[in-house]
This record gives C-alpha cells, structure tokens and sequence, in this order.
C-alpha cells in the first residue's frame, strides 16, 4: 500500500470522513494517495461510499471531515468549476440540445478560449476517439458506444490532468465494454492523464487499472495492483469480491512456517496460508480459487491433506468444465478445469476427492 | 286573428278538462326565476303554501331567467323544453311571445279575478304589456348613496342629476353595464324634456349627446351587471352612489342596516312576471296552470310584498300589503310605486328599445371601451 | 419462397397476395383498436366536432330571410335596389302572403331580429306587420262576403277546394306548400291533413288554392285541428279576390261553388284593387324607407358575411364592404387587447411559474409534495370564489389598500386602482392560471436529470452559466406546453373578466356571451368564435413554425 503521506502525492485523501444525516458515515476516514498519471479504480458494491468518493474529488459533495487535495492544494472549498477535472458520467450527461460539436465546445467557451482554438481543440478531440465526422450531429442521434466517446472526449477536451469516471461503460453491451476498456486504458496512458475510475465491475477494475481500491462499507478494504487483489485477497470480503471463489468455515489447528491447518466443521483436515489470522483456535474462513483446485490429488504431495467431496453438477463451457462439488457439507464447492485432451469429465454423483497446494488456500477472517 | 282565438278557446277547454281530473296533473314542476331574495320571496309567499296543499308536487328553481330567452330558444331548437314557468322581465315576455315561444293566454280565463268579482285582466290593468305575460310585480331600477359620504354642509342627493354632478357629489358611482336608463338619465339631465327622450335618442345626436353626458362621469363608473353589486359596493364603500333593483337597496338598507340611502327620482319602472313555455304536454300545462291560478291571485301577491319591497301587479292587492315578515316595519312606503316615491317616475319604451337595442349597444360599448 | 425475384406482387403460403393477407390479418386488430376508441370518439364528435361545425355553420348561415320571405325575396331579384323607386306592386303583393303566413307561424318577428341586426328599426316594422297584415284588403273581404256570406262558410271553402268525389287531386300544390312550411317553421308537416286540393281547382284558381293548401297544411299539423272545420285565412280570400278579378274565364267551371264564384266575379268588377304597397305602408311608414328594403335585398340570399364583417367592425354596404362608422367599433379593439392581456398572463405566468416548478422538481420529495399540495389547493376552490376573492384583495377599500394605508405607503386619498382595469384581470387571471403553468414546466422539469448541471459545472461553467446554456434549455419545452395551456384557456376565459375587468379589462369571450344570452345575435356569437378559433390556430401554426410542436412536451 502506498504511503499516505506521499510527498509527490497528486491526489491524496486524508482521514475524509462523509455523512449526509449525522448519524451514518457514508464514508469512514478514507486515506488515499495516488501519484500522477495512476490510473486508480474503485471497486464496490453500490453503496459502499465509491461514488460518494469521487463526487468530493468532483466537488459535488463536501468532505463531512478530512482534507482532500489536488497536486497538493486543499480543494474543499474551492467549488466544481474551478478544480478543472474531467468528469464522465454514467449516462454521459450529453447535453441534449447541443450538437456533438457544441457539447464539446462547451467547456472551452466557459473557459473563454478564442473561435478558432476551439474548433481546433474539438476537431482534434473527436480525431481522438474516432469520431470526426460526427461534430454535427445530435446526441440522440449516437448510439450508446459512440455517445460514450464523445463523452469521454468532452472530459478530455480541455486538457485535464485528472479525470473522473463514474460507471463510464455500465450501459454498453459486453463486447463494446470490453473493447472501450481498452480504448480508455490506452487513451489514459497515452495522455498520461491520472484517472479516477469508479465501478463495481471487479472484470472492469481488473483489466483496466494500474491499482484497485476495494470499497465496502466506507472503508477501503484493500488497495493494490490487480494481480494482487485476485491473488493475496487481504480479507475474505476482498477474496469474496473479486473472481470466482470457494469458501469454507474451519478453526486453526496449528500454525508452523506459514502453513496452517485448519480444522473444518465436518472435522477434516486440510492446508492454508495464514494471511489474517495469528492464533491457533480462531475461527477462519479458508478461500481457494476454482481454478486452483486440485482433483488429481496424486499431483500434490504425499504430505498433502484432501477432502472428501461428491460430484453434483457438471457444466461444459467451451474452455473449461465447471463442476459444482458438495465439500464439508456445503453444496456450492465450484471447480474449474481446463477442457484438455486428458481431462476427465465428472459425472454426478461420483465420490471423488479434491486438494490444493497450501499456498493458493487462504486462510482468512470470518465474515 | 282566428288562429289566436282557436287557440284561446283550447286553451280554457284544456283548463276545464284538466280542473276535472286533477290526476293528469305532473306532479312535479321547474320554475325559472332570478335566484337571490326574489325568488325567495315567490318560494315563501306561494310555492311553499301551494306544495304544502299539493304534498304530492315537487317543485324545482332553475335560476336562469337572465338568460331565459337564449336557453328557450335554444330548447325550442332541440324540441326538448325543460321548463315549466319562467319569470322574465316584460321585454323578453314579448320577444318570446313573438317569437311564438311562450304559450299566449286569457287572463280572465286561468287566472283568479280580484275577490271583489273584477276580471283578472281588469285587475291587473296596463300591466299585461303582451297576450303571454302574466304580471307578478312592479320594481325599479333607481339610486342609492352612502348617506356618510356626502361631503360636510350639502344637501344629500336627491335628484338622478346628482349622479352627473361630480363638483357636489365627488365620489364613484355604479351604472348598469347597458345603454337601458342610462342613455335616458344622461339626456334627461342634459336638459331634455321627458316626453322628448325618445325621439333625441332615436337620432345620431341624441346618442352623441348622451354618451358625451354620461362621459363626464366616466372615469368615476363602475359599471355592474348583477344586481347584487351595487349594494355591495356601497356597503364595502366602493362608490358613492349607484344604480341598482329597488329591492335590492332596500334589503341593504332595512335588513342589513347599511348607511344607505334611497333616490327615487326617475326611477325606472320595469315589469316582472311569468311567461308559460309553448307546447308543453298536456299533464306538464295543467299543473302549471292549476299552480298558476294560485300564485297570482290577489292575496299570494300581497303577501309576496311581505318579503320584497317590489309592488304587486294587482290593483286588489295594493290595500292587502302589509309588513315586512321578520323586520316588521311596513312595506308600503317601500314600495316604487308608492306615490311618495313616484313624484317623478320614467317608463322605459319596450318598443323603441327592442328596435334600437342593437344599434344602441354597439355604439354603447363601443364607447365603453375606448 | 422465392417471390422476391418475381416482379409480381408478393404472395403469401396460400397464394392470395401477401398484402392482402396482412390486411386481412390486420382488420380484426384494427377493429378491435377502432372499438375500444369508439365510445371516446363518439363523445368527441358529438360534443366537440359538431358544435364546432354548428358554430362554423351559424356564422354564416342566413337562411330565415329566404325561408320567411320567398316569394318576395325572389321578386326582389328584379328590383334594382340602387335605384330610387320603392319595390313594385309585385313584391308587396308577394310580401303580403309571405308575412301572412310567417305571421301564423310566429317566424316574422325572427326574421325582424335578425334584419334588426343590420338595419335598426326593421324588428318593430315586421312586429307591427304581423300584427296588421290581416287588415290589408279587408274592405275586399267584406263586399264578398256582402256578395254571399257562404266566403265566411268553412265548409263550403273546403267542398269547392277538394271538388266532387274521385277528381284528380293537385297534389304537387301540396308537396309544394308542405315544403314552404317545413322550411319557414324549421320543422316538418309531414302527415295526413284530410285534404287535397282538386286539379280543376287548381288550374281555375291557383293562387287561392296555393293559399288554400297553405292554410290546410297549417291548421291540420301545427293546430291540430280539422281543415273543414276552421274558417279560411283573410289571405286565402285575397287570393280569391285576386284570382277572380285577374279576369278567368268561369264558363266552363261547374264544378262545387260554381254559380258562387261567378256571382262574386261579378260583384267585385266594381270594387277597387287590393294596394298592398298602401296597406304595408299604413302599417308602418317604415315600408316607404328605401334602406329597409336595400337591406332585405342585401340579407337575402342563404348564406351571408355580413356576421364575419360585422365582426371585424366592417359593414356591407350596396358600394361594397366599408368599415362601420368609428361610434360603432369594438371588435378590432378587443380582439387586440384579448390577444396582448392573453399574452401579458402568460408571460407573468412563465415569471412566477419557472422558480417553482424548479423548487418543486429538485426539493426533496416530502418538501415538493407540500409544495404541490399549496400549487394545487387553487384547484379545489371554486373559480368564482377566487376572482370574487381577489375583488375583496384589490379594491379600494380593499385589503391591499387598507395595508398599504396603514403602511403609510399610500395616502388614504390616493388609493390605488387596482381592480374593473386591465390589471386586476391580470393579476387575477395569472393566479387562476399559474397552476396550468406550473405543472407542465414540473412535469418537464422533473425529467432533467441532476447530472447535466453537474456535467456542466464539472467542464468549467458557473452556477449561472450552467443554468443558462444547461439547464434552462432542456426546461423550454415545459415552458411552451404550459404556455400554448395558458394561452389558450386566457384567450376564450370569461368569468373572471366579466367580474373584475371593468371596461379596460374584458374580453371578446364577455361580447361572445353578451351575443348569446342578452342580444341573441348567434350568427355574430358563432363569427367572433370562429375567429378567435382561427387566431388560435394561427398561432399554434405559428408557434410550430418557429419553436417547433416537437417541443412541447407534457412531461
């Protein structure tokens, strides 16, 4: 995790607090600092106060408590039009009565920019997202992926060193979501603009940022690189949130060498990583990951502890074979096995048994 | 003309058939009226002791008599009138009865005659302005003034000249919206003789000269067309004096106790009274006639002067009217016709007024509005 | 299926053309759509097109004078009314059955009105004719009936009319004066009347068989009475009188009244001729007055515009279409001033509407519905109590007055005249009106989303700005549907005109109702609304031409 008190900070929270009612904090002393050019997503189920987040950097929502600062600048009190961020909508917020061209002059009118500035800087804009020809045009006359260009070219127009983006892609179809995924992890690097990117689609988060942070019940519960969140989950809410995962209830026998042993409620015995749990006779939530289960139990060691497990559901996907197993009395043990040339298909109701190498099991806090 | 006896002699054959068999009476009846203290007066005076003799009936008020000749027509139009008895003014009881809309009538015949043994029509005289109309009351359109507002060492107005002195008499004034009396005040007080009115408002100048009479108040008018606004805008001081029904500023004055105070000079006289629609059915006709004979005989009329201070139509009923029914004070020197109050009395020309009416109006209201 | 290469008309499985198929489909869906929309559709004609139409109709609809006065009218047709001359004897000759028989039927008194409209005095001239018409030619009628009394005899009238048993009958005399009657009296005379008139009759003496039938149709419909029974009309012994002195020929009659009708021929060689001009003009002088009769002539013909002229302040004059004389003008005036007050309330309707619709479509919810709450209670009070209401608020002694005296800001002299002006109309009529303001602009307002401001202010603009350039122009169909609402209840409001406009501050809809319940004049109600119907679909046309109907949205 970063420093909170980076010194080459760019965006930095520090200890914000938000309430709407005075009873409930929306958003529980939140420390974040993110240096120049990150593009940093945060992840959450709605309502875990990521949005509230990103409308105080906006300037639509003041801080209950706390200091939050642009390249170092407190910017609490200065309002929306003067903190000079890109913002995209989740509905773009194209403005209906202008054309394409006008939406996009917009924020260099209000910025008094000459006739022939702008036309340049929106003509390059829309070159930008691939939408030249369409400066005459009418919002409503685009479709959804296209309005979403011009939407973010619009956030772009005026050259801001950060931009905001709420749920940008939440109401396109998947493979114009994937594909604008792509477009705007591009776009962002290539500017070397820093964005702030706001989502509860962890694929989304995933593929597109430089760091996640993961959002729930107004606390950051976890912020890092993708590849660490999917992997090193810090608790079971992360583990839970992000990609598929198994889960099961046990206590921790014994604790040696960074390998635990945990006692499931059925009484069997098998291995995790100890990530927050520190002494023996804790309760623990033990996450594995489909793909990191193991049915060929002959290809973990002699050492290795295996579970019992019945075959309830086989599922053909293409690449791989989904199959939902009845673990430890839990009838939701889902496996995932790639579709190769020597793979066996599971039948339901064979008896089989299943493993895992201690180190992709974690064992993790109760939820 | 021999239609008009044919259909008078069927007419009393009718009365007399049905005066036999009371069963082929309606037994339920709608009276149009004004609405307001008049009709409450017809309602007490006799609609209420005649359903209380008849429990049977059912009587109904419309109170559409303001505009009783459009809606007749209007029925007349659709073949489907509604209505049994309509009180109208005299002028539109001869329009309608023109017009063929009303039912034409012998007085002698359906009505009550006098207790002393005079025919109906006798009794009721002059007042049978058309063969239709069945004469109820004599009112007047004439001035009040708020007796509190007549500026400090003059005498209080006494004469309709009044109204066109502004010097004396500063303050508004409120006149009917409509070039009826008005016009004639304007020119009796400009110096025409009274029994010349007509004949200088019949020409161009006798207008101009009215309208430029009447424009000498004209900022200070306030010009209603319900009754009930004159003595409401005395009553809220609103204007000085103003024109208005006689029973209306009478009901102001001795029931409400406004400081108010009566002109009677030049009062207009008008007639008020009942018209019967024409082709009613038979059983619809026969209750309204057998209604009627009672309505107007000499002592219902008097007593409907017990509510009203308007004058009752019959010579026989003048002696009978006594006081008021609440107030207790006596009604005859209320009454326009009294002759205290009609020293100096005007008597709109129906006929002069049905030709030039629409002439008159324009040039009226054009002037009105400019 | 492979009709598509065919350059044929596409056929469906069966072979009938594809297109007739899915019209077929179709038709019962259409049908049952059509359905479930009648009983609305019903309604609307019935209460809405066909007034609409009546209304259209009757501004220019002027049948009564040729209905009344036919045969006169049609005489007329030679008559060179620009001349100097009175009619000839031929018109009031014509006149006189005509006027006989609307005088029977009660019309000549509506025909009168309706010319009274044009030409003041012609209303008394007809009353006073249908009341005298029966005295012109009575010196005629009674040295008939000196001849032989049997020409006061309705039974021996009705045996010479009918003729023996078994004659031919002139029954197209009949169709004809029932159809003269039907068109005089606006309803039918259909129906058994127990009479015929016969042929030989007819040819022998057709003006009183003509005057005859006449009679016999009216009093066997209208009066309900038997034809034999009741005493002939003075005009049918005109006619008579007249047909006999034309100089027919007797000789060859023998059928019933035979030695009758030669003995009267005889009688009255000696007697003067019926003056039918006297006789009108001994009624009234007013038959002598040329302009009487240039405006009958004028007013004759079935459909007129005179009532739209009218309403315009124009007159047809025999040079042609002149304004009216400057003392008479009032329309051209009002409808201006209908036109600029109507727009004066929607323009202080948009003011004070637009900062409410805003509060109630961004204040949270349980703030907005009170807001509502207060927007709506104008509803639930009667009209009449409102405007009454406001007369109470502004006149002199009124409670604004009396605050603005206590106040010391007016003195008690110079109170302020607030009400019967253009102001107190205004002042009440945009109160009265602003919820039909407000709720559209809410309804419109309350579908802009917050985030176009936000978007705005987030790209750099100000409050101000953002509001302007934002969100003021998403609002602009809120605006137009809540004033096309206003405008057009303003234009056509009439109550509250009538109560607190005064003269300065009353409306074409208070002469349009003055037309319809106190002057009677319909034809120039139905012309002065057709106009306004006009001038409000003109401006509706205008409307869409500049602001486009596309941008008015309801919600």
């Amino acid at each position: 995790m970063a420093d909170t008190a980076n010194s080459d900070a760019f965006v930095e929270f520090e200890r914000v607090q938000k309430s709407y009612d005075g009873e409930n904090l929306v958003v529980k002393d939140l420390n974040l600092s993110m240096p120049k050019g990150e593009f940093l997503t945060m992840l959450g189920p709605s309502g875990s106060g990521k949005t509230t987040c990103l409308m105080m950097l906006a300037g639509f929502e003041t801080a209950t408590h706390g200091e939050i600062k642009l390249d170092g600048r407190p910017i609490n009190n200065i309002p929306p039009h003067k903190r000079g961020i890109g913002m995209v909508f989740q509905n773009y917020a194209l403005f209906p009565h202008m054309t394409v061209a006008e939406n996009l002059s917009f924020p260099l009118e209000v910025r008094k920019i000459g006739k022939s500035d702008r036309e340049g800087k929106v003509k390059r804009a829309l070159d930008m997202v691939q939408m030249g020809d369409f400066g005459g045009r009418r919002p409503a006359q685009l479709s959804g992926g296209q309005q979403q260009r011009i939407a973010l070219a619009r956030a772009l127009v005026f050259e801001p060193e950060l931009v905001l983006m709420d749920e940008p892609l939440g109401a396109l179809d998947k493979q114009l979501r994937e594909h604008m995924q792509f477009e705007i992890t591009n776009l962002a690097h290539e500017l070397g603009i820093t964005v702030v990117y706001v989502t509860h689609d962890q694929t989304e988060a995933l593929t597109m940022s430089d760091r996640v942070a993961v959002f729930d019940d107004g606390r950051i519960q976890q912020l890092a690189p993708p590849d660490q969140l999917y992997e090193s989950p810090d608790n079971s809410f992360v583990a839970q949130f992000i990609g598929e995962n198994n889960t099961l209830e046990g206590t921790i026998k014994e604790i040696n060498d960074g390998i635990c042993l945990v006692e499931l409620d059925d009484g069997e015995l098998i291995d995790a990583m100890p990530v927050n749990v520190s002494n023996v006779g804790d309760r623990t939530t033990i996450s594995i990951r489909p793909e990191r289960v193991e049915v060929d139990t002959a290809k973990l060691g002699d050492s290795a502890h295996t579970l019992k497990a019945e075959v309830k559901e086989f599922i053909y996907m293409g690449d791989v074979f989904r199959t939902r197993l009845s673990v430890a009395g839990k009838d939701d043990f889902i496996i995932k096995t790639r579709n190769s040339a020597d793979q066996r298909r599971l039948k339901p109701g064979e008896q089989i048994k299943i493993g895992w190498l201690p180190r992709d099991c974690r064992a993790l806090d109760t939820v | 003309m021999k239609f008009k006896t044919t259909l008078l002699a069927t007419t009393a054959l009718t009365v007399a058939a049905v005066s036999a068999q009371a069963q082929d009476m309606a037994d339920s009846m709608t009276l149009v009226s004004w609405g307001g203290a008049y009709q409450n007066s017809q309602q007490k005076a006799y609609v209420e002791p005649y359903l209380a003799d008849n429990p049977d009936v059912t009587a109904t008020w419309d109170e559409s008599s303001a505009e009783a000749v459009a809606k007749l027509r209007a029925m007349n139009e659709a073949g489907n009138v509604t209505w049994d008895l309509v009180d109208v003014v005299a002028s539109d009881a001869m329009r309608l009865c023109d017009e063929g809309l009303a039912m034409e009538l012998d007085h002698d015949e359906i009505l009550a005659p006098a207790p002393d043994g005079t025919d109906a029509s006798d009794d009721f005289g002059d007042l049978i302005v058309s063969d239709c109309f069945i004469p109820q009351i004599v009112y007047s359109t004439t001035f009040g003034y708020r007796t509190d507002m007549v500026p400090e060492g003059v005498e209080p107005p006494s004469s309709v000249c009044d109204v066109f002195d502004l010097e004396t008499y500063p303050g508004k004034r409120a006149l009917q919206k409509r070039p009826i009396d008005n016009m004639e005040w304007a020119l009796y007080c400009d110096g025409v003789a009274k029994d010349e009115i007509y004949d200088v408002l019949g020409t161009d100048e006798g207008v101009t000269r009215a309208l430029a009479k009447l424009e000498g108040i004209k900022d200070e008018v306030v010009w209603w067309t319900a009754g009930a606004e004159t003595p409401q805008l005395l009553a809220d001081g609103e204007v000085f004096m103003g024109s208005t029904y006689n029973g209306r500023l009478f009901s102001a004055i001795a029931e409400q106790d406004q400081p108010i105070g009566m002109m009677w000079d030049m009062q207009s006289f008008d007639l008020d009274g009942w018209i019967i629609p024409a082709d009613l059915p038979e059983d619809r006709l026969a209750r309204v006639l057998d209604f009627l004979y009672f309505a107007t005989d000499t002592q219902r009329l008097a007593d409907q002067a017990a509510y009203i201070s308007y004058g009752p139509a019959r010579e026989s009923s003048a002696p009978l009217v006594g006081e008021h029914a609440e107030l207790g004070i006596a009604m005859g020197p209320h009454m326009p016709t009294d002759p205290a109050n009609a020293t100096n009395t005007h008597l709109y020309d129906y006929e002069w007024w049905a030709d030039n009416r629409d002439d008159l109006d324009a040039k009226f209201q054009s002037w009105l509005v400019n | 299926m492979s009709d598509t290469t065919d350059t044929g008309p596409v056929l469906a499985a069966d072979g009938t053309p594809l297109k007739r198929s899915l019209r077929r489909a179709l038709r019962a869906q259409k049908l049952r759509a059509l359905a479930l929309i009648a009983p609305l559709l019903i309604f609307v004609l019935v209460t809405f097109i066909a007034p609409i139409a009546d209304m259209l109709f009757r501004s220019v609809e002027n049948q009564i004078v040729s209905n009344t006065l036919p045969n006169a009218v049609a005489t007329l047709n030679d008559w060179d009314g620009t001349s100097d001359g009175l009619p000839g004897e031929d018109t009031f000759e014509a006149l006189y059955y005509d006027m006989f028989l609307a005088a029977e039927a009660k019309r000549h008194t509506r025909v009168g009105s309706r010319l009274n409209y044009e030409e003041s005095g012609i209303s008394s001239m007809f009353r006073k004719s249908g009341r005298g018409v029966d005295d012109i030619g009575e010196d005629q009628i009674d040295a008939l009936e000196d001849i032989n009394d049997v020409w006061g005899d309705e039974t021996f009238w009705f045996t010479m009319m009918s003729g023996p048993d078994g004659v031919a009958k002139a029954n197209g005399i009949l169709s004809a004066q029932r159809e003269r009657l039907a068109n005089l009296d606006q309803s039918s005379f259909a129906g058994e009347i127990g009479f015929a008139p016969s042929q030989q009759i007819a040819d022998l003496l057709p003006r009183t068989v003509r005057a005859y039938t006449a009679f016999a149709v009216f009093t066997a419909i209208e009066d309900e009475d038997i034809v034999a029974e009741e005493e002939p009309w003075e005009a049918v012994k005109v006619a008579l009188i007249e047909d006999l002195r034309s100089g027919i020929d007797l000789s060859g009659y023998d059928g019933p009244g035979a030695q009758e009708l030669r003995e009267a021929q005889q009688g009255l060689a000696n007697q003067p001729a019926i003056d039918y001009k006297q006789g009108f003009i001994d009624i009234t002088e007013d038959w002598a007055n040329l302009d009487n009769w240039k405006t009958i002539k004028m007013y004759a013909p079935p459909f007129t515009t005179g009532y739209f002229l009218n309403a315009v302040d124009m007159q047809k004059t025999p040079e042609g279409f002149q304004p009216r004389p400057e003392n008479e003008q009032i329309y051209g005036i009002l409808f201006k001033r209908t036109l600029f007050m109507s727009l004066m309330i929607t323009g202080s309707c948009i003011l004070l509407a637009y900062p409410v619709a805003y509060l109630l479509a961004n204040l949270p919810m349980r703030t907005s519905s009170l807001l509502m709450i207060l927007v709506l209670l104008p509803f639930w009070t009667s009209l009449l109590v409102r405007t009454s209401a406001w007369k109470v608020m502004l006149q002199q002694q009124g409670v604004i007055n009396d605050t603005l005296v206590w106040l010391g800001l007016v003195a008690d002299e110079g109170r302020l005249v607030m009400i019967n002006n253009q102001f107190g109309t205004i002042v009440a009529m945009t109160h009265i009106l602003l919820p039909f303001m407000i709720l559209p602009m809410y309804s419109v307002m309350s579908t802009i989303p917050p985030y176009y401001v936000r978007a705005a202010r987030s790209l750099g603009a100000t409050n101000w700005t953002s509001f302007w350039r934002v969100y003021f122009p998403q609002s602009v169909p809120g605006i137009g549907a809540g004033s096309i609402l206003v405008f057009i209840l303003a234009i056509g409001y009439y109550i509250t005109p009538e109560i607190v406009g005064g003269t300065s501050g009353t409306f074409i809809s208070n002469r349009i109702a003055y037309h319809i319940s106190t002057s009677l004049n319909w034809g120039l109600a139905a012309a002065l609304g057709s106009i306004l119907l006009a001038a409000v679909l003109i401006l509706y046309w205008a409307y869409d031409k500049i602001v486009g109907i596309d941008n008015v949205k309801l919600g």
